[in-house]
């Protein structure tokens, strides 16, 4: 198993805390960008660390357009009961949905993850959507893009592509979630394989 | 977690990542498609051994919400005419690929044969065994509490357990699965439990359970309580002179009108009034308590679906060879990016 | 005579010095240091006990009726491995030995199969029900000499007619052996009532339900001046009642089981119904009380109460599962774990409680004699060093019900000598004894 000697291999840091602050700060401008506004914008971050990302964006796209209130415009999508793969792990807890009281009907929905790999957290969360309203368009946004797509699906939004080796293990630490003694927050960390 | 056979082995972590998962499970059912696909292509076996629509449906339509194929299996067989035995059925389910059989059998322990036998290898959830156990009872009646006590408690209720909460349990505790349930379920998530019942409708050796005991309901009452559990009686006990009849019987421990007015006037304005049902009204509770604002007996039934969905996708979602327990704090992540590995 | 001659050299006899046992022609024709000889077969009985051939009171042969369970030739093989040269067939049969042709039938089936003697126990009652008395004058007349009578499974409940039969067994030095069991306080009853019971949801059995038959029967007994036997006694309260009633004279005797001195009704937590037994199994305070009695005399024997069953009636629901477990094979090994090594008895203790005094409460002639010149060879050599891990499907019996299955026992019987005659060597199965053709037959 790769995770046993990666775990005496000394890791690098690949994004700063200010990296990813910039990163979301482009990442807020290409989506008001791309929508030509904040009309209809609905952020659904994908739990555990997609979540706070979109609460992040949120609060850029909020400062970048004093109409938009980013409270309103944030929910989270749990994709845990949709996933293809739950016959094939431990059980995993559902975690909450929440939407925005405006719902997603008709709206522009951002899917927000931390990082985009295999492209199957993304899959499900489509499906996840599609149960609970129809988005006038769906997209993608992702901090990390490391490659080895295994599905047709690809973010429209990238704060850095990263390519690496399937042997390792990206790990993305927001200060919201990972308050672990000696390890820097706001970073990205690669664990190098063997 | 492979099996729900009980709550007297359950502990308080499990216990509350059914009820926390269950949460989210509720959520479901206020959307416009309620279902999930997280259980497509499982198959899970009603077994009844003994009739009880309400608990079958409850169970069915967890199942489906999950997309779970769903068959039901009434092998309604009674100790005189006994037909197949279990084990044959066990193996007849298995050979048919049950993935989660639920069983609710009249003889106390017929799940834990299933579940420690080599006739079949599915997940085995007990929907009632004799006078034994009713785990997802009492799981969904520590939610409906929980729900309860975290709103007078201005907290949240994921996460949160029972601890302080006083719940009386009145009834025909000796024949009952549903106040054995509970009372280990109610002891472990921190509740203190006061079952109530004439001393013949009481087990030998239930000084021995977690909780106090009392014969007299009015004091239990003046002592205050949070929660109050009538248990269905049943008036045939009447002629194994368990209590002498059934007038007598709901005057010293049925919830009647002059109990429900005595919580108000014992300034109890947010104790709760709990039945399992199906009830006896007249006999165990009174209408106009099973109809007061206190009542919690549909909340009771609703939230038994949610519960239900949680125990099938805990015991169903995960690779069942992998015996080892999850970690609710795991992140989703870790999962995803090592992938490949597994 | 063609059967051969053996000298058992140096074994402890009933554990204590140890000495040699010429056997011939089916008694012991010497004893002593040192003997010799020429024609004998020599049995090393180094580190090995000698003890009078156990004598079961208790034991389920299921023939006629159930020998898909078990039949005589079966049971006696079980018997013989265990170390028995006797047991007593429970009348529980079908059709139930309640007449001088039935008993006569397992007795005949018993001398056919060599093994052990079968003592068949004729029903109190007809077809066990309760309500009318058998034949019993005709079963004690009978070739199988019937001494014992029991409804086993089922309690003679009706004082009337228990006085009715203590009385009448007078009359050829019969004893009725009581099943304590009160029916109306165990309608449906699983398990012992208490504690676990109360947890598991299982219809409890008190013990109050024995206790108050027992103390019934003993007054009874005192006062039709009878003889009474009390099988499977299973609680401290039993234990006291006969305790009592030997103190004033009362003519009773008492046997507990092999498995009521070691297993707790703890183990019904499993709801693993190789766990149920009428009576059912107690508490540890009950098996402490029972050991005690057991090495201080209150309690007489021990009876295996040896019921084997087809695994169809154990592998189900355990309110569905038949009642009873196997014990022939098991007995020694039980009594030897619960009673020697914990010092309450000593070996010649366990030969009172397995054969001596249960030859007397049979009434069975040459059987638990003591080991000295001219009595009959009823011998064993028992290895008490030897440990062994209990395994149904390596018996004998063809009950796969024993509730010790996986547990390492010590003790093991090496040699079974039934009238002269190893039907058990080096720990198996030799060959049965054959009784000489009778003309007069």
């Amino acid at each position: 198993m790769t995770e046993v000697t990666s775990a005496h291999v000394p890791s690098r840091v690949v994004l700063n805390q200010a990296d990813i602050d910039r990163a979301l700060t482009r990442i807020a401008h290409e989506i008001l960008e791309a929508n030509k506004g904040s009309q209809d914008l609905v952020l659904l971050g994908i739990p555990s660390r997609g979540y706070p990302l979109a609460v992040r964006l949120a609060a850029k796209i909020a400062a970048a357009d004093p109409t938009v209130n980013a409270e309103t415009i944030v929910g989270q999508l749990d994709v845990t009961m949709f996933r293809d793969d739950l016959s094939h792990q431990p059980t995993r807890p559902p975690r909450h949905t929440r939407l925005p009281l405006t719902g997603i009907d008709n709206k522009v929905v951002v899917l927000i993850d931390d990082v985009l790999y295999s492209g199957r957290t993304i899959r499900a969360a489509l499906d996840a959507l599609v149960d609970l309203g129809r988005p006038r368009i769906v997209r993608l946004a992702v901090l990390v893009d490391r490659g080895h797509r295994e599905l047709p699906i690809r973010a429209d939004h990238v704060g850095k592509n990263l390519p690496t080796s399937s042997s390792e293990k990206v790990r993305v630490h927001l200060e919201e979630i990972d308050s672990v003694d000696g390890v820097p927050v706001n970073e990205v960390v690669i664990e190098a394989g063997k | 977690m492979k099996h729900l056979l009980s709550t007297e082995n359950l502990s308080a972590a499990d216990a509350i990542r059914v009820l926390d998962t269950a949460e989210e499970m509720s959520a479901v059912g206020d959307r416009e498609v309620k279902k999930l696909p997280a259980l497509r292509g499982r198959t899970v076996v009603n077994l009844f051994f003994e009739d009880s629509t309400r608990t079958r449906i409850s169970f069915e339509a967890a199942a489906k919400r999950l997309s779970a194929d769903v068959i039901n299996f009434a092998a309604k067989g009674s100790s005189v005419s006994k037909g197949e035995s279990l084990k044959d059925t066990a193996q007849t389910l298995a050979a048919m690929g049950a993935d989660a059989v639920v069983i609710r059998h009249w003889a106390s322990g017929a799940p834990h044969r299933l579940a420690a036998t080599d006739w079949i290898d599915a997940a085995v959830i007990n929907a009632g065994d004799g006078t034994h156990e009713h785990p997802t009872q009492a799981l969904l009646d520590a939610f409906t509490m929980r729900r309860h006590w975290s709103k007078l408690n201005g907290t949240a209720s994921t996460g949160a357990d029972l601890k302080g909460m006083r719940v009386a349990i009145a009834g025909d505790v000796l024949h009952s699965r549903v106040a054995r349930s509970n009372v280990w379920l109610l002891k472990t998530l921190g509740a203190e439990v006061t079952l109530v019942a004439p001393p013949t409708l009481l087990p030998i050796g239930v000084e021995h359970w977690p909780c106090k005991v009392s014969y007299n309901l009015d004091q239990t009452l003046e002592a205050g309580i949070d929660a109050m559990m009538m248990l269905r009686v049943q008036g045939e006990r009447m002629n194994a002179s368990f209590f002498p009849s059934t007038r007598e019987y709901s005057r010293r421990w049925g919830f009647d009108d002059a109990r429900l007015r005595a919580l108000d006037d014992l300034g109890m304005k947010d104790t709760i009034i709990m039945h399992p049902g199906p009830m006896n009204r007249g006999l165990e509770i009174s209408s106009a308590a099973a109809d007061s604002p206190r009542s919690t007996v549909l909340a009771q039934v609703r939230n038994g679906v949610s519960v239900r969905m949680a125990a099938l996708y805990l015991l169903l979602s995960g690779d069942s060879r992998e015996a080892a327990p999850t970690n609710a704090a795991t992140p989703a992540f870790a999962s995803q990016s090592s992938k490949e590995s597994n | 005579m063609a059967e051969k001659t053996y000298l058992i050299r140096g074994a402890a006899i009933l554990g204590g010095e140890a000495e040699d046992l010429l056997i011939r022609d089916g008694v012991i024709a010497a004893r002593g240091k040192d003997l010799t000889d020429e024609n004998a077969t020599v049995i090393d009985g180094k580190g090995l006990v000698a003890l009078p051939g156990m004598v079961d009171v208790h034991t389920h042969l299921r023939e006629p009726g159930r020998e898909d369970a078990e039949t005589v030739e079966t049971g006696t093989r079980a018997a013989a491995l265990g170390g028995f040269t006797a047991v007593h067939a429970m009348a529980n049969s079908n059709p139930v030995a309640d007449t001088a042709g039935v008993v006569e039938q397992v007795h005949s089936l018993g001398r056919a199969s060599g093994w052990v003697d079968v003592r068949p126990v004729g029903a109190v009652t007809v077809g066990l029900a309760g309500e009318q008395l058998a034949e019993l004058g005709a079963m004690a007349d009978s070739r199988a000499q019937v001494r014992m009578f029991s409804d086993d499974g089922i309690c003679v409940h009706d004082p009337v007619l228990m006085r009715r039969a203590l009385e009448y067994v007078k009359a050829f030095d019969g004893v009725v052996a009581q099943h304590a069991q009160e029916p109306r306080l165990t309608a449906g009853a699983q398990m012992n009532e208490g504690a676990v019971s109360a947890v598991l949801g299982l219809t409890g059995w008190p013990a109050v339900a024995e206790e108050s038959i027992i103390a019934r029967d003993v007054l009874l007994t005192q006062h039709v001046g009878s003889r009474l036997h009390v099988c499977h006694v299973s609680t401290a309260g039993s234990v006291e009642i006969v305790r009592w009633a030997k103190a004033r004279g009362i003519n009773v005797t008492a046997e507990v089981t092999p498995h009521h001195l070691l297993l707790t009704d703890e183990l019904v937590r499993s709801y693993d119904p190789v766990y149920k037994v009428n009576p059912p199994l107690r508490t540890d305070a009950d098996v402490q009380a029972l050991r005690d009695g057991l090495a201080d005399g209150t309690i007489d024997v021990v009876g295996t109460d040896h019921a084997p069953h087809p695994s169809e009636h154990k592998e189900c629901e355990w309110a569905q599962a038949a009642m009873g477990m196997t014990g022939l094979e098991t007995a020694l090994s039980v009594v030897q774990e619960t009673m020697i090594e914990t010092g309450l008895m000593t070996w010649a203790d366990f030969a009172r409680v397995t054969s001596f005094t249960p030859a007397v409460i049979g009434r069975v002639a040459d059987q638990g004699r003591p080991l000295e010149v001219g009595e009959p060879a009823n011998v064993i050599l028992v290895d008490p060093a030897a440990r062994w891990t209990v395994d149904p499907h390596k018996m004998a019996t063809m009950g796969r019900n024993s509730p010790f299955k996986g547990k390492e026992l010590p003790g093991s019987v090496v040699a079974t000598f039934f009238k002269g005659h190893p039907t058990v060597l080096d720990g198996k199965l030799n060959t049965p004894y054959r009784y000489p053709a009778v003309s007069s037959n």
